[in-house]
């Protein structure tokens, strides 16, 4: 038996409320109809347009149909299916994908391990190209193309490229900055395991243009795979002759070399980078000089994010005015989001700058997990700040992201339900940041600590309005006097929290409750006399024996020995025990 | 083997496309294999599908590992190419869900529950 046509059914996320009736509707219709043999119903994944779901595809003529009902179904049938006339009025019109591959382009389609794979979808033909190009022209066609820093700051690629060319030193070098480190971020991870070749691609015209003869990689030994890959194609890179001396028969030489680092968040800052390169203690220094002028061993060195240099085989490809077709007036290209945290459709994606969260969240990512209400999306990780649903529809570009308080970052976003407290977010961020600071100035190693501890004073409601304002101050502080990057960015996420969410500062506080019911502290469970039926279960599971009890009487906690596990409202099976 | 020049490097590109012509009646399938889906369970995918290529006495296919495709919610992954047709990939892959596309979609290319749509464009 072998099927002529398929009608496709989403049954993802939001799309998964109706399909099992739209399943069966079809099923049935068309069994009535005698076309049960030719075509068959298949239930799929998301198609990213959860926004418009439900979604059903007819192939092999790829129409895809939007909002379709249940009722709708007949009418697929009777009119697609057997007279071929299409439903207008529930036709997909934008047959645009929201999502478009740059970066990622050979990531999941190619063998990393095999050089040939990456040769053959155009590989290393942009370092042929660029190798007849003048060092200026190179520089000019980066410089059109918008690119600007994908690592965080959003800093114009092409201007940096010009830096470094421009110094004057006997030696030069390109570093990668491969030390992804934000919580929930894997962007750098996924590009240096799927497809290692763009990054040594890009690393290499990156040397040809500032005039470097030595490229280094500073990867995170966490990353084993990675490195395994990368080390691999680097060698497969210099037996092609991609790398090495006299590069595809011109006087350019270049080779690459891979640093490990220890996983310290602050290494990704560059200036504290290029100490641990050196083998020194991984803590920033005062910018200026910058890396362009007295970088690696006080030589000019150009430091670029993984993604930044994965885009730049691209645009010699294809040419500068093609890239900055793509993406809003300032911020050109894509951007490659982790998408994690309560959201259905978890998951790397690469989306055209100018893109709106709602996009992001409601179609590509498949909407809130569990039906709940999406609450705020923490962007730029530990250094950026949250955004919330008024901020939904903001078109995402570096400048926009700034002005509301966040930033692009490198790509994390963790996406917040409405059971997530926010006081307890910024909290986590700042923890991260305390264990991450390296000590060298104060504002950032005491300033950052007493800001923790004055959040956890609230989280566990003993902050009065006071501790409020000096939070704020403590805030504005550290960010205007740490030395680096990590310490003027950490207090960002207390900073958004309490512009946006005032209110549940202020719950912690004036009324000692966390409105979320997270903060352990601020939680009291109790037993309801009217449901619990004492079956003795929660009695059983209670760690600390707070819970006492007959069999058969109702059950009550000993609040003194409570220790707010919770094990006992995850157990009862009455609702008896609830949560204050 | 060092590429001396542009030439050189045009000249493998074409050799490497004629490879691939002698795969077009190959079975293609990529096992989705970065950090990720090694740690849901992708090598074990991987075996199992080997395995069924000699149970089932097929011996036309190619299996590589790929990186990241970006599905982390349906992990582990694979995209299957038959000869002719465009690539599909099936998500949240188990024994039985390998055993279901072998015997539907291999076998009878007959498209089974939980295939992927494409949701990307790319250049």
């Amino acid at each position: 038996m072998s099927y002529q046509r398929y009608c496709l059914i989403c049954r993802s996320s939001k799309c998964n409320k109706f399909s099992n009736s739209i399943g069966e509707n079809f099923k049935e219709i068309l069994k009535e109809k005698e076309l049960k043999e030719s075509v068959k119903v298949v239930f799929t994944e998301c198609f990213g347009l959860c926004n418009k779901g439900p979604i059903v595809k007819i192939m092999p003529d790829n129409t895809v149909y939007t909002g379709v009902m249940p009722m709708d179904v007949r009418e697929i049938v009777e009119k697609h299916l057997i007279k071929g006339e299409k439903i207008e009025r529930l036709i997909h019109q934008e047959n645009k994908p929201k999502q478009i591959k740059i970066v990622l382009r050979n990531c999941g389609f190619i063998d990393p391990e095999n050089i040939e794979e990456y040769i053959e979808k155009d590989g290393y033909m942009a370092l042929a190209k660029v190798l007849k190009m003048s060092r200026t022209d190179l520089i000019n066609e980066i410089k059109l193309s918008g690119l600007r820093g994908r690592g965080g700051g959003g800093f114009p690629t092409g201007l940096k490229w010009e830096y470094a060319y421009n110094a004057k030193g006997d030696e030069k070098y390109v570093v990668c900055n491969a030390d992804e480190g934000d919580p929930g971020a894997f962007m750098d991870r996924s590009v240096l395991e799927g497809d290692p070749h763009s990054v040594i691609e890009g690393m290499a015209i990156c040397g040809y243009a500032i005039g470097a003869k030595k490229g280094l990689v500073y990867i995170r030994a966490e990353y084993p795979l990675a490195v395994k890959r990368l080390a691999k194609a680097i060698n497969d890179a210099r037996e092609y002759g991609f790398l090495g001396n006299n590069i595809l028969g011109t006087d350019f030489s270049f080779d690459i070399e891979i640093k490990y680092g220890a996983g310290a968040f602050v290494c990704g800052e560059e200036t504290a980078l290029i100490k641990s390169m050196e083998g020194e203690r991984g803590e920033p220094t005062s910018k200026p000089p910058f890396p362009a002028e007295a970088g690696y061993w006080g030589k000019p060195t150009n430091v670029n994010n993984v993604e930044t240099l994965a885009n730049i085989p691209v645009i010699i490809n294809k040419g500068a005015n093609w890239f900055n077709k793509i993406g809003t007036e300032k911020s050109k290209g894509t951007k490659v989001f982790a998408l994690a945290g309560k959201i259905n459709n978890v998951g790397l994606i690469e989306v055209p700058m100018g893109i709106t969260l709602r996009e992001i969240i409601f179609d590509i990512g498949g909407g809130i997990k569990d039906g709940k209400k999406f609450k705020a999306v923490q962007t730029g990780g530990p250094s950026g700040g949250c955004l919330t649903e008024k901020d939904l529809d903001t078109p995402i570009d570096y400048d926009t992201l700034l002005a509301k308080g966040s930033m692009m970052g490198s790509g994390g976003m963790i996406v917040m339900d409405e059971d997530d407290c926010m006081v307890a977010v910024a909290k986590f961020y700042l923890e991260f940041t305390v264990d991450e600071s390296c000590g060298k100035c104060t504002p950032c190693r005491v300033g950052n600590k007493r800001l923790y501890e004055m959040l956890e004073k609230v989280t566990s409601g003993k902050a009065s309005m006071e501790d409020l304002e000096k939070i704020k101050l403590l805030s504005n502080v550290i960010k205007d006097t740490a030395l680096c990057g990590l310490g003027q960015t950490a207090p960002n996420p207390v900073l958004s929290t309490i512009t946006n969410f005032w209110d549940e500062y202020l719950a912690h506080v004036r009324n000692k409750k966390c409105p979320s019911g997270q903060c352990k502290e601020l939680i009291t469970y109790t037993i309801n006399k009217d449901k619990c039926v004492g079956c003795t279960a929660c009695l059983r599971v209670c760690p600390v024996y707070a819970i006492s009890g007959k069999v058969r009487e109702p059950h009550v906690i000993d609040q003194e020995k409570c220790i707010k596990c919770g094990a006992c409202y995850t157990t009862c099976k009455f609702n008896a025990i609830e949560k204050k | 083997m060092r590429i001396k020049s542009i030439e050189d490097l045009l000249e493998i590109k074409k050799n490497i496309l004629n490879k691939r012509k002698n795969e077009e009646n190959m079975i293609i399938i990529k096992v989705s294999l970065a950090t990720c889906g090694i740690a849901a369970g992708g090598k074990h995918i991987k075996e199992y599908i080997i395995k069924k290529m000699n149970d089932e006495g097929i011996k036309n296919y190619i299996i590589k590992d790929v990186g990241c495709m970006g599905y982390c919610y349906l992990e582990p992954t694979i995209e299957v190419m038959l000869p002719g047709y465009q690539p599909v990939v099936f998500g949240r892959l188990d024994k039985e869900k390998i055993d279901e596309i072998f015997e539907k979609y291999i076998n009878r290319h007959e498209i089974v529950d939980g295939i992927v749509p494409i949701n990307y464009n790319t250049i």
